[in-house]
């Protein structure tokens, strides 16, 4: 396995007090919050950074681990020294770190699995669901998708690895979704019962997937409605044409008018991100692309306009 | 193992009683009460009994109590950081930055 250096990821020297840890942690838990920032990465981060606090925060775990001597760097090859038995001798079971859990092998090797908590299971419930309060802790996870995928619905199977939790081993479990047409960026699938379990065979919680969309070459999304800058040439602004313009359900024909400027917004009604209730366009953005005058010839095609075509954008300016 | 597995898309097409909120985000009513009166979520209905709440309140009350838990802050400064993040990604979108 590998070793965590766990100052380092919270980037601290190895005589760090305990407040500087406290510091360090809170500053680099907010930046990396999943909730908070958006970046693939920011989870990995989030859930190292909980693992480095958890360890250095308990005086007997940070004396334990600071015994393997500050030669080790992280990522290294290592086994625990024979007869490694760490005990918490508070005896309780111990969880104030991210709510996503899942420590390293490092972790769960050195200090056992009291990262793994269930703590939001226990947020406890009253009158009405008093036996509800044994459901396993809800799982949440990213899925990602295409906007053709979100335009058209789809299927698609995901394979979600539980970890080893509570002692009893892990499985990847296959699950096929259904993706609506016209589902949103942030927009949750629930999926009962595929969360953790408690305890084995007991009542699991709830799988959350939260839809991301893939970034797409040319389309940009907000809300419902897509947007497309479309790159045309100036006869075609200027004499009006017939373009065929790729939308998420495939190209059609847009008709553009005659003296079109870069700019111009043009709606294609319905081809946004449709769901049965409600519909979503898609805006069309023309931006007037000129061509390079290499030649005498262009030049020339260009010098005869300017004299054939006086015109002055620029005379709202006054100047 | 392969399952067959039917889901429930949270979008506009579903609302939850309290009941069934609480029972979602396996939270105490107290927790929604309490988030309603910080403006976090806005349910539709006069009495708690008739109330009903659009499928983006499980939402913000899974991260309302993450944000509590993970980050320590307390019941203000999660709802103002919801709104703060609620802007973030709507002017994301719009410069097309993901």
């Amino acid at each position: 396995m590998e070793y965590k250096d766990y100052y380092s990821i919270l980037g601290l020297a190895k005589d760090a007090t305990q407040d500087e840890i406290k510091r360090a942690y809170r500053k680099l838990a907010r930046k990396y919050h999943p909730d908070v920032n958006k970046d693939a990465e920011a989870e990995v981060k989030f859930k190292e950074i909980g693992e480095a606090y958890e360890v250095l925060k308990d005086k007997e775990k940070r004396s334990a681990y600071d015994q393997f001597g500050s030669n080790w760097k992280e990522g290294q090859d290592f086994k625990p020294p024979p007869g490694w038995d760490f005990r918490d001798f508070t005896g309780e079971r111990r969880y104030s770190g991210p709510s996503s859990s899942g420590f390293s092998d490092f972790f769960e090797t050195l200090f056992g699995g009291s990262g793994r908590g269930s703590h939001h299971s226990a947020r406890g419930f009253s009158s009405f669901s008093s036996n509800l309060a044994e459901r396993g802790q809800d799982v949440r996870a990213k899925l990602s998708i295409t906007l053709e995928e979100s335009y058209s619905g789809s299927r698609k199977s995901i394979s979600l690895n539980r970890g080893d939790v509570h002692g009893y081993g892990g499985e990847t479990t296959s699950l096929q979704v259904t993706i609506p047409k016209g589902i949103l960026e942030g927009q949750q699938i629930r999926l009962e019962g595929q969360g953790d379990a408690l305890v084995e065979n007991g009542r699991k919680g709830d799988l959350f997937l939260e839809v991301v969309f893939e970034p797409h070459p040319f389309f940009t999304v907000v809300q419902r409605d897509v947007s497309l800058v479309l790159p045309v040439t100036p006869w075609e602004a200027a004499l009006g044409a017939t373009i065929k313009v790729p939308t998420l359900g495939g190209p059609v024909d847009l008709k553009l008018p005659p003296g079109s400027q870069t700019g111009r917004k043009m709606r294609l009604k319905g081809k946004g991100l449709s769901s049965l209730k409600q519909s979503g366009d898609q805006y069309v953005i023309l931006a007037v692309h000129i061509p390079k005058a290499e030649t005498e010839k262009e030049r020339s095609v260009y010098a005869e306009m300017a004299r054939l075509m006086p015109f002055n954008p620029r005379s709202k300016f006054g100047v | 193992m392969t399952a067959k597995q039917t889901c429930t898309v949270l979008d506009d097409t579903i609302t939850f009683n309290l009941n069934e909120l609480c029972k979602v985000c396996q939270v105490k009513d107290e927790i929604v009460h309490d988030m309603i009166n910080e403006g976090i979520l806005s349910p539709v209905g006069n009495t708690p009994q008739n109330w009903t709440f659009s499928a983006v309140s499980i939402k913000k009350i899974q991260v309302t109590i993450r944000l509590q838990e993970d980050l320590g802050v307390n019941l203000p400064g999660a709802a103002l950081a919801l709104e703060l993040l609620e802007e973030i990604d709507g002017l994301r979108s719009r410069v097309g930055e993901r």
